[in-house]
């Protein structure tokens, strides 16, 4: 890091070239065109947001910068020079770190090992301890945690901690560009408020940073300018600052997006899952709700506050210590504290996992396997279950080349899609859904949002619990704020503002000022 | 926020992504892979021992060492599907031998013999399932110690010596048939294997429970969350598993017409090494009653050819012990190409 800090200043002003530049790059895979003219560029002090839904090419276009793929034409230049890596190790070498939505560290190795991994410095061989503690408490320093237990195995580190780590990493092999792939994505809320200090801080040390992720909002804080993807190509870009979040939305897809939030008219029935003071082993520690037909119910709150507890609690996943759940469905009214996922099942009610990877879907399963899951019929007829998979898939638009397909091939979007689709298939009156549109496109979020209106307006009441408040804001009849397990009085939409569920999440009388960061913030 | 008129605004397909795997080639070989793994090895043998291998007889001969070890097969396939393993199915096989043994020497009759020696494999898949359920412990352990523990019930209830037991059709099982008989094609021992693979195999793909073992396999969580009674689930899965065991040690008295409580050591890795060449995931989920079968039938084939061209047992067991290395190592291949 040597002349790099006076860079700093803006990139359309300096008469260098920018530090990373990509013209023209297209790579295709058989008949599948992955990129089709892929045009961006990225500056000393800089941070550009790379924005696509999935399948819009943008881990190709990174497996492209990080050398892991050839590209099949256009060029690259890094500071100048042509720039075309040969795989991962040379790119590294060139300064271009990749930083992974899985972290790639060595759990059982210190924080210190990990930040040198495969570059400890050594003497004829006997590693040279005191050096490599010295380089890495410089590299943790310059990410702005000097303090850290450098002997400390990484594995029993928080992720947030474990990602600061992997960032030491990249910058104490001198790295220029880092690519952040969807940094925030296991991250809570003040984790997220200290990465982004960070990529302040690199980016004033004259860092380029790529920022990927799917939250607009994230993207609207940090980053200087934005780049879209849209099948395989830069559809457009420009500073982050001037644009609205419709407009992103609309460059992604393609489409004018009107309203992402669809709303018919809805008639709330009779309260049909009552929950009574609840209380789980831990959390949640007090939960009291009506869910009545026909609306959607949101729940907001912090990660941690007992949310995703509390419907595991009622969903019989997780014991109960104590309260009532009351569910009135068609064959069902029975007051009670504990019940399995069978039983709930069997009152036609139904769970979307927040986790879909290792609890909402069986990866190695078919779609149809995982679609009719909840229901399958003592002696089946895979044809007959092929038949209902398809219809339901086809329902949800689930992009596939057959229902027998392993369900861990498709995208995010799609996997989520045949998890909402199992509970549509069961029939199910109330639904649980959990996140159901975390870390997924926005094509199948606008299609989710879509089916949870028509479900409401079938008179089938809906749970939602989600951590983004303008979907919650957006679909919801009512929300319910929970703070630290315990869960507040649901009040119409009508009353409230992220402002608003922002201060009961925190659950503290807060003075104007700080509450002017909050909202700020969401 | 408007009402519903502007739906068409929604967009409702996103764009094509690049993610829908194409048939070829190396899918074909994949699914038919086992197969023609068995198709290979017999017409090599054929061509190199064109006198002595491929005769009715040797042909039999085949078939008849492959039922004891393929029937135990059986069950560990389904144990293998739902995730876990069962290291006590040699151990199992020899206490059926000598409580069938027993049962006959003390004059029960057959039938009742029969079904107390495969009831005696069932009540150890219930124990281990019940210490897997309850205790929480892998069904690595638990059947680690199961191998030891059954082998020493075995050798204790037959005061560590082989049972004597009377004459009886059992023993006629896996006899070879005499030219009179070749109508029947197979002994009464190899129709059993083969019927109850078409029984276990329609069963995990045509009922609810068989399903239930893949999913349990692919995902227990997922399985959980969607209502599946696991525990009960991996109790079934584990008693009939054993119970499998239980008729593979019926064969095996039949075969040897004692109770022996050292019989079988090591078939609990001839099972696993079947299902495994057959195409099954040790991590659950994937496997098939066919493939598993076929796996069998490979080993024994090789086995069967190499003694026939004369070649030592030591060469015998290093081409067996390569030949798994190679089928899983092609099906790690296989899966990394189709993803």
């Amino acid at each position: 890091m040597t002349d790099l800090g006076q860079a700093a200043a803006g990139s359309s002003r300096s008469n260098k070239p920018p530090l990373l530049k990509m013209q023209g790059v297209k790579k295709r895979f058989g008949a599948t065109i992955a990129l089709g003219g892929v045009d961006l560029s990225v500056d000393r002090g800089e941070v550009l947001a790379l924005v696509g839904e999935n399948g819009a090419g943008k881990s190709t276009l990174m497996k492209v910068l990080s050398g892991a793929h050839a590209p099949d034409s256009g060029q690259m230049w890094l500071d100048g020079q042509p720039y075309q890596p040969k795989g991962p190790l040379e790119s590294r070498r060139s300064g271009v770190a990749m930083i992974y939505q899985e972290l790639s560290l060595a759990p059982d190795l210190s924080v210190a090992e990990n930040i040198l991994l495969g570059m400890e410095p050594s003497r004829g061989g006997i590693l040279d301890w005191k050096a490599l503690r010295g380089k890495a408490a410089e590299a943790m320093a310059t990410v702005g945690h000097p303090n850290i237990d450098l002997d400390k195995p990484v594995g029993g580190l928080s992720v947030a901690m474990q990602q600061l780590v992997e960032i030491a990493r990249a910058v104490a092999v001198g790295s220029r560009v880092l690519v952040l792939d969807e940094p925030t994505s296991s991250l809570t809320r003040q984790d997220i408020a200290r990465l982004f200090d960070l990529v302040r801080r690199l980016k004033s040390q004259g860092h380029a940073i790529i920022y990927i992720s799917h939250f607009l909002e994230e993207i609207k804080e940090i980053t200087d300018r934005y780049t879209v993807l849209r099948d395989g190509q830069s559809v457009g870009g420009g500073i982050t600052a001037g644009a609205s979040e419709a407009e992103i939305i609309a460059l992604m897809v393609g489409r004018n997006v009107e309203d992402l939030y669809p709303r018919s008219a809805r008639k709330p029935g009779d309260v049909v899952l009552d929950i009574q003071g609840l209380g789980g082993v831990k959390k949640p520690e007090n939960a009291t709700l009506g869910l009545r037909r026909g609306e959607v119910l949101g729940i907001a709150g912090l990660v941690g506050a007992g949310r995703t507890e509390l419907l595991r609690a009622v969903f019989g996943l997780d014991a109960v210590r104590r309260g009532k759940v009351k569910v009135a469905t068609h064959n069902a009214s029975v007051l009670d504290t504990n019940a399995s996922p069978a039983r709930r099942w069997g009152e036609g009610i139904g769970m979307v996992s927040e986790d879909r990877k290792t609890e909402g879907l069986a990866l190695s399963l078919s779609i149809a396997d995982n679609l009719t899951l909840t229901r399958i019929p003592a002696f089946l007829s895979p044809a007959k279950v092929n038949k209902d998979a398809t219809h339901w898939a086809d329902r949800m638009s689930v992009k596939r080349h057959s229902v027998e397909q392993a369900i861990g091939n498709l995208s995010g979007g799609n996997q989520q899609k045949v998890a909402i689709a199992r509970l549509l298939y069961h029939d199910a009156d109330v639904l649980l859904l959990d996140e159901p549109t975390r870390g997924i496109d926005v094509g199948s979020k606008a299609q989710i949002y879509q089916v949870i209106d028509e479900l409401a307006a079938q008179n089938k009441a809906v749970l939602v619990v989600s951590s983004y408040l303008p979907e919650l804001l957006g679909i919801c009849d009512r929300i319910a704020v929970m703070c630290r397990g315990v869960l507040g009085p649901a009040r119409p939409v009508e009353e409230l503002d992220e402002r608003q569920i922002m201060l009961d999440a925190t659950g503290t009388e807060l003075t104007a000022a700080s509450a002017g960061d909050l909202g700020g913030s969401a | 926020m408007t009402l519903s008129a502007k739906k068409s605004g929604v967009p409702s397909t996103p764009p094509v992504e690049a993610e829908i795997p194409k048939f070829s080639l190396s899918t074909l070989i994949g699914k038919l892979g086992t197969f023609l793994g068995l198709v290979f090895v017999v017409i090599l043998f054929s061509v190199l021992r064109k006198d002595t291998f491929p005769t009715f007889d040797n042909f039999e001969l085949i078939m008849l060492q492959t039922a004891v070890v393929g029937t135990a097969a059986l069950g560990m396939t389904m144990i293998i599907v739902s995730g876990g393993i069962d290291l006590s199915v040699g151990s199992n096989i020899a206490l059926c031998t000598v409580v069938i043994a027993l049962l006959l020497s003390h004059h029960m009759s057959v039938p009742l013999a029969a079904l107390g020696g495969i009831g005696a494999g069932a009540l150890c898949g219930l124990f281990i399932s019940f210490l897997i359920t309850t205790l929480k412990l892998s069904p690595f352990i638990v059947t680690l110690g199961m191998w030891g523990a059954v082998r020493g019930m075995a050798k204790g209830i037959a005061g560590d010596t082989t049972v004597v037991a009377p004459i009886t059709p059992l023993n006629n099982l896996l006899t070879t048939l005499t030219p009179a008989e070749h109508w029947k094609l197979f002994p009464p021992g190899v129709w059993l294997l083969l019927a109850l693979a078409v029984g276990v195999s329609a069963m995990l793909r045509y009922t609810r429970f068989g399903r239930h073992i893949f999913a349990i396999g692919s995902n227990e969580q997922t399985a959980r969350l969607c209502g599946i009674p696991v525990e009960k689930t991996k109790l079934l899965i584990y008693t009939i598993g054993a119970a499998f065991a239980g008729v593979a040690g019926l064969l095996q008295f039949s075969y040897l017409t004692v109770g022996d409580p050292t019989t079988a050591n090591g078939y609990e890795l001839q099972a696993i090494a079947a299902v495994v060449i057959g195409g099954a995931s040790l991590n659950g989920g994937q496997g098939s009653i066919l493939g598993s079968v076929l796996g069998a039938l490979i080993m024994t084939t090789i086995g069967n050819g190499c003694t026939k061209m004369d070649l030592p047992n030591w060469v015998q067991e290093i081409v067996t012990g390569a030949i798994i290395v190679f089928a899983v190592a092609l099906d790690r291949f296989r899966h990394k190409t189709s993803a």
